[in-house]
């Protein structure tokens, strides 16, 4: 990633593999945008061998641990991520689908009293591949396109 | 497992065991009652039931069966007389009745209603109906009237009949009967067959299930034949509903092919699904199935107070 040097950062997490246009949200289901001092960059529609385009984004001074970043597999589920400490790349992983998603998806029904009373909206992993979900609340399911559509 | 201060909220929530623990408290209690005439586990203590929309019959039940175990009840039965129609939360209600009583029984129009009330509470929660989606009570006492007729759940080939796609009552006993070794046959109309995701998940679990759309092919094959209501907003017009109508209805021309033993539920109101004709055959459970509800719910409200000993 010769290009990328420019931006390479001395400590903190990189980001990579994030389907392109979705690194903004990336950045907000991570709170990232409130993070105070650190550097925060974006690279967006970066050319990529796996994905065609992709977004990278990268925040210095804060270590990402897996399960922070596990919240966003629903938008990019093939993320990886670099702990970088000292311009070096001391630790890498996936992200995976967690076993609950709470607070970032919204309920698609209607009726469900998630959309209705003050809750976290909660949801539990049925099935990752193809990834499926059940509401803690209503107990629909919601599967592709719905939880999307939903973040 | 512990049950003092448990909540009711699914089905789903509930393993093969305690099912059967629940089946057997409530065997207990009906017994005790026979010889007793009344008891008094609960005395002292207040069941407070909301009915944030009315459903009479499940509200008596419940009342009743509060009542049987000693105990008293306050409670609303529907929401327009509450301070809920001046846009109280849940939330809130919740918090304030619960200064007031020991054990609540929640019907809400919403789905996860009794999810969330449940968390909000200190108390246990049982839930009496949320929206389309769980009525936990309704499926365990059905479970106790079949057992009760039969001695038995496993080895019995089971009928549900009717409104397969939406019903939340057949779903919820499918599930549940997927726990022992039954046969089940699904008998709808085409338009409303059962999702293919339950029925799936039914035959992961072990059940042989055939779907059929006629009643008449399948009947003589039932050891019970459980019936719902089709309703008439299903249909996109008159006709198409009034022949399905016709060919679902449980009458003595139809049960002519029946075993002798078979029995039929119905988890009522009907309207015309079951003819009155029935109702004095040795077939008809649905009447012994509406009085299952008060032993049934005793045992939860005296094990979730954990009143019962034990
Ligand atoms: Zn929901």
């Amino acid at each position: 990633m010769a290009e990328l040097k420019v931006s390479a950062i001395r400590e903190g997490t990189v980001i990579d593999h994030i389907p392109a246009g979705k690194g903004l949200e990336v950045i907000k289901i991570l709170g990232l945008n409130r993070v105070n001092g650190g550097i925060l960059l974006l690279a967006a529609h970066v050319p990529s061998k796996k994905l065609g385009r992709k977004d990278i984004v990268k925040v210095e001074g804060k270590f990402l641990s897996e399960e922070e970043v596990n919240k966003i597999a629903l938008i990019a589920p093939n993320a990886t991520v670099n702990i970088v400490r000292d311009y070096k790349v001391t630790e890498k992983f996936k992200v995976d689908v967690p076993e609950e998603i709470t607070g970032i998806l919204r309920c698609a029904n209607p009726n469900c009293v998630s959309n209705h009373e003050y809750t976290t909206s909660r949801f539990y992993v049925v099935s990752k591949d193809p990834l499926k979900v059940r509401c803690h609340y209503c107990e629909r399911t919601m599967e592709g396109e719905e939880i999307l559509r939903n973040l | 497992m512990e049950w003092k201060g448990r909540d009711v909220i699914s089905i789903r929530d509930f393993s093969k065991e305690e099912i059967e623990f629940v089946l057997r408290v409530a065997e207990r209690l009906e017994e005790e009652l026979n010889e007793k005439g009344s008891l008094d586990y609960a005395r002292g203590k207040i069941l407070a039931t909301l009915f944030f929309e009315p459903s009479t019959r499940t509200r008596l039940s419940f009342e009743s069966a509060m009542h049987r175990l000693g105990g008293s009840v306050i409670g609303f039965a529907s929401a327009s007389s509450t301070s809920v129609k001046k846009g109280e939360s849940l939330a809130d209600t919740i918090k304030t009745v619960e200064q007031y009583s020991d054990v609540i029984v929640i019907r809400h129009p919403m789905e996860g209603a009794a999810r969330l009330a449940a968390e909000v509470a200190e108390i246990p929660v049982i839930n009496a109906g949320d929206g389309s989606n769980q009525h936990p009570t309704q499926t365990l006492l059905d479970l106790y009237t079949i057992k009760k007729a039969f001695g038995k759940i496993d080895g019995l080939t089971i009928g549900l009949l009717g409104d397969l796609k939406y019903g939340r009552t057949v779903h919820s006993l499918a599930e549940a009967l997927a726990f022992y070794e039954v046969e089940l046959y699904l008998i709808s109309p085409e338009l409303l067959r059962m999702p293919k995701h339950i029925i799936e998940e039914l035959r992961d679990r072990g059940v042989k299930v055939y779907e059929s759309t006629s009643l008449e092919e399948t009947i003589p094959e039932l050891d019970l034949l459980y019936v719902t209501r089709i309703q008439r907003e299903r249909f996109p017009d008159e006709q198409e509903y009034l022949k399905v109508k016709g060919s679902y209805q449980v009458n003595l021309e139809v049960l002519k092919n029946a075993k002798e033993t078979l029995k039929v539920m119905h988890p009522l109101p009907r309207v015309d699904e079951i003819h009155p004709e029935v109702d004095k055959t040795k077939h008809a459970l649905y009447f012994r199935q509406v009085f299952s509800g008060v032993p049934v719910r005793m045992a939860l409200l005296g094990l979730t107070l954990g009143v019962l000993g034990e």
